[in-house]
């Protein structure tokens, strides 16, 4: 590598990265772009491993963009090749081939799994993480190589049931363990989550929730069983923890950035130290919707943070992107979609909900005031985007409240102006 | 322009042919869906099409009518597409050579992604079919097929 000052230097190969990379070669053609890779894979994606246990899985359907990505955006990428250190002083990265001085440095390292320091035997032979193609990978030669019959995924949320799909795909006996008194506590409510639950156990998988692992039985280091909250012992030959993901910040550490839960970023997406910028799962910023600074790991902010914060590396003027929770999950068939504060209630708060007679779908609208703040939708998820903008835009819905949860609710119902501005320009003529 | 390449690229700013909806205009008769389910169906035939394959196939365009008041609404193919932002596959991509965004089924997931983030709900769950649906410009085609068809000028299709 050579040691001159790189224009544009980005860490990490995963969402925000593309964002920046694709961002950046809309406003500089030319300046140099280098990016560095822990991971030695072309971009993938990540919500997509647990293909990776299917079989004769076609690894090019994990690809996130074109085999030609790199070179058709001039990106001097160095696959498997570590960031180690960081001295924003010196603006320099340091690799184990030497160090790389950058103009603008994006920190998009993504988020490592949360290890929960009170459960034991996290390090036998058998217990894995859920987040990257190497666990999957790993997952799957576990089990080509032993007899897997019975597992235990530690985790009711998003990667917790991605991997309990995959596993029981695969035939495995599968056992999902959820400390909430529900799962995916945070993207459904009550109602939504019975329906997943009933999803999840139609497929055969047994579900737990209310409890949690204290300790992984593993005589002669390898997993035998999985020893719960509530007392009860889980035999399996395979355990995957996925209680959460949390900010990989740990090159920002003991800098002059400032990182609190994760590494804290302004509207730019840029940190406490000009000219280095991070986004994605290891950034913390502000949600839109609470004002609160905090991580929003998903994979559509991930994409946006990117996008703002390689615009302004290259000197542009980021578009307002508002960062709030939205997540699209498929619960063993069953489609989901949980946009804002979808499981917002109490004072202040006004709840609408419907469900169609056959008790196949489900909508919760939460409303403060006039406006949306939050979206779910369970079974139909269709058009629950127009919720997403009017949460975005802060549209107030006063009039048409009676309507949200109808079918007969769409842009015509919303004020004009609003749908002007969504598709006047490009659209309809008033 | 180098570094649009690579397909994926989530801007396509400038001027280029896009479907542009009158209201006024708009008796709400729904030829522009019956056109674009034919379009998309197996048998090409508007009457087979309509009595056979209509549960099976989503038009990428929809009439919202309320008392003399309606419109057709595609995919406004935005410059900042947020469903090419949010898809996890790589699938929703922008067409180099019309500026089209268009899915790419064969890579789609059926994650809905794409549909949780169109405010215009222009994104569509596939009803049969996994995948997402929405419209595509006809690709290929001269003039899309809902504003060919349309019968009083409600739908135009211009370089914007």
């Amino acid at each position: 590598m050579k040691n001159d000052r790189v224009r544009y230097l980005v860490v990490g190969n995963s969402t925000a990265a593309i964002g920046a990379v694709e961002a950046i070669r809309r406003l500089d053609p030319s300046g140099t772009i280098r990016l560095l890779s822990r991971e030695p894979h072309h971009v993938y994606s990540r919500p997509l491993i647990p293909m990776l246990l299917e079989p004769d899985v076609d690894l090019h359907r994990l690809d996130l963009r074109p085999r030609d990505f790199y070179e058709a955006h001039g990106v001097d990428k160095h696959l498997g090749l570590a960031a180690e250190r960081l001295d924003p002083r010196e603006r320099t990265v340091w690799t184990r081939e030497g160090p790389v001085p950058f103009e603008t440095l994006l920190l998009a390292c993504g988020g490592k799994p949360f290890r929960p320091a009170e459960v034991g035997g996290l390090d036998a032979c058998g217990v894995f993480s859920f987040t990257g193609w190497d666990d999957a990978v790993n997952i799957r030669s576990a089990l080509e190589t032993s007899k897997v019959s019975q597992a235990v995924v530690v985790g009711g949320g998003l990667i917790g049931i991605k991997a309990a799909e995959a596993l029981r795909a695969r035939g495995i006996e599968v056992t999902l363990v959820e400390l909430a008194d529900r799962v995916l506590p945070l993207a459904l409510d009550a109602r939504g989550s019975r329906m997943a639950a009933a999803a999840i156990r139609k497929a055969g998988v047994e579900l737990l929730c209310g409890t949690t692992a204290t300790c992984i039985e593993a005589p002669g280091g390898r997993a035998s069983a999985v020893r719960l909250r509530n007392g009860a012992c889980l035999p399996c030959g395979l355990v995957v923890m996925a209680i959460g993901v949390a900010p990989n910040a740990d090159l920002a550490a003991g800098t002059d950035i400032r990182v609190d839960r994760g590494i804290v970023v302004d509207d730019r997406c840029e940190t406490s130290v000009k000219g280095i910028y991070a986004a994605g799962d290891v950034a913390q910023g502000t949600d839109a919707l609470t004002g609160a600074s905090r991580p929003i790991p998903i994979f559509p902010n991930a994409f946006w943070q990117g996008t703002t914060a390689g615009t302004c590396m290259a000197g542009g003027e980021p578009r307002p992107a508002a960062a709030f929770a939205m997540n699209a999950v498929e619960v063993f068939g069953l489609p989901t979609i949980s946009v804002g504060l979808a499981t917002a209630s109490g004072e202040g708060t006004e709840v609408l909900t419907a469900e169609d007679e056959a008790g196949t779908s489900y909508k919760r609208i939460v409303l403060r005031g006039n406006r949306v703040v939050g979206a779910l939708f369970v079974g139909d998820v269709d058009r629950a985007g127009i919720y997403t903008g009017l949460i975005r835009d802060r549209v107030d819905v006063g009039t048409v409240k009676p309507l949200l949860t109808t079918d007969e609710f769409g842009l015509l119902r919303l004020p004009q102006q609003y749908r002007k501005h969504l598709v006047l320009g490009e659209g309809i003529e008033a | 322009m180098s570094g649009t390449g690579g397909g994926g690229n989530g801007n396509g700013s400038g001027p280029r042919k896009r479907i542009v909806a009158v209201e006024a205009y708009c008796i709400g008769c729904r030829l522009c869906e019956i056109n674009c389910l034919v379009k998309r169906s197996r048998s090409r035939k508007i009457l087979k099409a309509f009595r056979r394959e209509r549960d099976a196939v989503v038009p990428g365009i929809r009439v919202e009518e309320s008392g003399h008041v309606s419109f057709a609404l595609q995919c406004r193919h935005c410059d900042d597409a947020p469903c090419i932002a949010a898809c996890i596959t790589g699938a929703m991509h922008r067409d180099p050579a019309t500026g089209a965004v268009v899915c790419d089924e064969s890579r789609c997931a059926g994650c809905w992604s794409c549909v949780m983030v169109c405010a215009v709900g222009a994104v569509r769950p596939g009803k049969k079919r996994k995948v997402a649906s929405k419209c595509d410009l006809c690709m290929g085609e001269e003039m899309p097929v809902c504003v060919a068809g349309c019968p009083n000028e409600a739908l135009r299709y211009e370089e914007r």
